[in-house]
């Protein structure tokens, strides 16, 4: 079999990517949150804040660890593996990853640093000001990255000359037509997977009963979170969807599986896509509700896959079944948290035990909802790296042989699968023996370990003072 | 005609990120290229310790050079990254483990032999290649139409592994000098007793390369002893620091050192620099020829000269926080 350079730099990158993407996404909602825990501690004076910030900057850490090392990966795949595409974009993408490092990469690292070793050395408000410096820092990234990123999508203020894009206004280069509804709906996923996590953690450090108050606190706190982000996610989704609509319909038409440009076009709740055949096997759809969903009319004109010719049509079957898991995701989301507000009455949101189970599951529904927005967006616009302007075929680096790709392919899932899975141990070992300030007291429940590593010794300091 | 030559503020401020990168994650990966001879855990918790809160910002200035590469001169940045593929790789991997162990070595117990192993292995693997790439550049690229036309591994040769060993020597003298500025006791001890060690291991490498590269390249034979130039004064520089090294640690000085360390690393690199100017991508790719569309270099430039500054102060400040010795207990 003929390795193929541009399908294989293809998945190595996009693998790159999906594992990178899972971390920022945590951290930019993670980091808001530490950041509203200290300045909780710092206006009340409340010990439960400061548990509770001490323990999550320690999950941060080992996750933004993660997140750094395989972001280095990133900036150099750009130059390895799409050399073409480097050298014709340079212009506009130069900039503006060079701005992200200065304005954004500069001061997490520098203020991390400060949070996560400051406590004592530095005042109580200069604490505070290097948490809220790398919550800011996540913003910022991402503002740059998905600057870029809306622009591979939907191109504007560039020419193309001799090969190149050069940049004719900045302004409509960085907000361009997808934009803000991009960074919108990136944001709240991030809030969302930060929501969802502290609530799933902190629903089972109250089913084993550890550190009750503080443990309630958070999870009220995250459930009107939730309550209020998961609806807005759906909307900010929907109007993000019209506007992918008007630019790229053809990653609309993958996304619903739809061949023909046609009106009353169903909603299909599960179909088998065949790129080969152009059709669907085994089609179960609603009628019309795709027409009445894009375009808010039932006889509404929905565009079809065979508006263009099929090699500049997506891996269609990728793209319908990851914008299906994405939203599944989120309707479970906003079930969820409504279920919780219905168990607000009586206090019990905190007890119901089958609820705090579910919350524990739901951890992972942010992630898989990601991971699918992230295949429906690169993947849909597929074969195109620049929509419209420019192919992945065009933008692989020359020199790449196939076999160089492949053995760099496995060994980064071989070092990214050392990382993940010793990084899920150690992560798992922090929320164990994290939260223990409060314990060992007369829960019923307690932990069956007595805590003993040394390198949790501040929390468990910090606990036995705020209990004296 | 332009009145100032954007290119050349270009090259200051890519050649002033590059020596702020070595240097700075130079001696964060030296400390964990020494990290298997430490004395006992204790030295080593004392050496982690005391890169910990800064290593992370250090490696930053790597992604910038990539980035400002990319944004000032691409051609640079899309022939050599290809031309290097498998050794970034190498590199990039070296980095990911050593990176991880900051965080998990302090979470492991039964297994933290494993994260000692992660943070060398990792920090040498990186700082091998990093020598190589400096090879590399030494040795040249074949281009033909902007487009690197080499084998996948052209980077790999005597001269380079040669550059990457001595890379390894060179960062483990940063960390040596590094350990005895932010240590006290036996591990400082330790840390004076290796470092005249590794210094003449260096001057052994800075000059078997400084003989190797003129048969190597013939353009930089003719910079060098084509007709005695100004540039000399540089190598001259760098080996003053040497003797300062050696001075300086045989009457037990704390600062110094480390001082003459990053002294000897600056002018041997602006010796690379003078032996290669005005190329940027040997053997025949100036820095005009790479350079990115004025008005992005223009663009990104008004960011780095109100940023940079900025960045440079709380990086400062961040060190500052952290001055003083370190001991091995207390994480975070």
């Amino acid at each position: 079999m003929e390795l193929d350079p541009v399908l294989l730099s293809r998945i190595q990158f996009g693998f790159v990517v999906s594992f990178h993407a899972i971390f920022p996404v945590f951290t930019i909602g993670l980091a808001s949150y530490v950041a509203l825990l200290h300045g909780l501690f710092y206006k009340t004076g409340n010990p439960a804040w400061e548990r509770l910030a001490a323990f999550w900057i320690k999950v941060f850490a080992v996750v933004f660890g993660m997140g750094v090392v395989s972001g280095i990966v990133m900036a150099f795949q750009f130059g390895t593996n799409w050399s073409n595409f480097s050298q014709a974009t340079s212009n506009f993408l130069g900039p503006m990853l060079s701005y992200e490092v200065i304005t954004a990469f500069f001061l997490e690292a520098g203020f991390l640093g400060v949070l996560l070793f400051g406590r004592g050395k530095v005042p109580e408000g200069v604490h505070l000001f290097a948490a809220i410096m790398v919550a800011v820092g996540t913003f910022i990234s991402a503002f740059w990255i998905l600057a870029t990123n809306s622009w591979m999508q939907t191109p504007a203020g560039v020419e193309l000359l001799d090969g190149r894009f050069h940049v004719t206004s900045w302004v409509e280069a960085m907000f361009t037509a997808s934009f803000p509804y991009r960074f919108a709906h990136m944001a709240l996923a991030s809030f969302l997977t930060g929501g969802f996590v502290v609530a799933g953690v902190s629903a089972w450090y109250l089913l084993i009963g550890r550190d009750v108050e503080a443990n309630r606190k958070a999870l009220s706190m995250c459930m009107w979170l939730l309550l209020v982000l998961a609806p807005v996610q759906a909307f900010v989704g929907d109007a993000h969807g019209l506007n992918t609509l008007e630019h790229q319909p053809t990653k609309v038409a993958a996304m619903e599986a739809n061949w023909e440009t046609s009106s009353n076009v169903p909603l299909l709740l599960f179909a088998w896509p065949d790129k080969d055949a152009q059709e669907n096997r085994f089609e179960i759809g609603i009628p019309s509700l795709a027409s009445l969903i894009l375009t808010h009319d039932v006889d509404g004109v929905v565009p079809g896959l065979k508006e263009v010719p099929p090699e500049e049509q997506p891996p269609v079957w990728l793209v319908f079944w990851s914008f299906r898991a994405m939203v599944a995701m989120g309707v479970l989301m906003i079930f969820v948290a409504f279920a919780g507000l219905w168990l607000r009455r009586g206090g019990r949101l905190y007890q119901n035990r089958c609820f705090l189970q579910l919350l524990r599951l739901m951890s992972i529904t942010p992630f898989i909802a990601v991971l699918g927005g992230w295949f429906v967006t690169e993947t849909g616009r597929s074969p195109w790296l620049v929509y419209g302007m420019m192919t992945q075929a065009e933008a692989v680096t020359p020199s790449l042989s196939g076999w160089m790709v492949l053995a760099t392919l496995i060994g980064y899932i071989a070092v990214y699968a050392v990382v993940f899975l010793t990084g899920s141990y150690y992560l798992t070992r922090v929320v164990r023996e994290g939260m223990l300030a409060e314990a060992p007291h007369d829960e019923v429940e307690r932990p069956t370990r007595p805590l003993s590593a040394a390198h949790t010794s501040l929390e468990a300091d910090a606990g036995r003072t705020f209990r004296s | 005609m332009e009145l100032i030559n954007l290119t050349m503020i270009w090259a200051l401020i890519i050649g002033f990120g590059v020596i702020m990168y070595v240097i700075m994650d130079g001696f964060d990966l030296g400390v964990g290229i020494l990290f298997p001879f430490a004395p006992d855990e204790e030295a080593r918790d004392v050496m982690m310790n005391s890169v910990a809160p800064v290593w992370d910002g250090n490696e930053t200035w790597l992604i910038l050079g990539g980035a400002g590469l990319l944004a000032a001169f691409p051609l640079v940045y899309t022939i050599i990254l290809p031309a290097l593929y498998l050794g970034v790789f190498l590199m990039l991997a070296g980095l990911i483990f050593r990176g991880i162990a900051f965080e998990f070595r302090f979470k492991a117990r039964r297994n933290r032999h494993w994260w000692n192993r992660a943070f060398y292995l990792g920090s040498m693997l990186a700082t091998f290649c990093q020598g190589v790439v400096v090879g590399a550049y030494i040795q040249g690229f074949q281009v033909e139409n902007n487009v690197y036309v080499g084998g996948p591994f052209d980077w790999l040769s005597p001269f380079t592994v040669f550059a990457g060993l001595t890379m390894i020597a060179g960062y483990a003298l940063l960390g040596a000098t590094w350990t005895i500025l932010k240590s006290e006791g036996s591990v400082q001890q330790w840390a004076y007793s290796i470092t005249p060690k590794l210094l003449i291991a260096v001057l052994i490498g800075f000059g078997v390369i400084s003989l190797w590269t003129p048969f190597v390249d013939e353009y930089v034979r003719e910079r060098w002893f084509g007709h005695l130039t100004v540039f000399w004064v540089l190598p001259a520089l760098a080996l003053l620091c040497a003797w300062q090294i050696w001075r300086s640690v045989a009457n037990r000085s704390e600062g110094q050192p480390f001082v003459a360390t990053l002294g000897m690393f600056i002018f041997t690199y602006l010796g690379l620099i003078a032996s290669k100017w005005p190329y940027l991508v040997p053997p025949d790719i100036t820095l005009q020829d790479a350079a990115s569309a004025p008005e992005s270099q223009l663009f990104l430039m008004l960011g780095v000269l109100f940023v940079i500054p900025v960045v440079l102060g709380y990086t400062a400040w961040s060190y500052w926080v952290f001055r003083g010795k370190v001991r091995g207990d207390g994480y975070h």
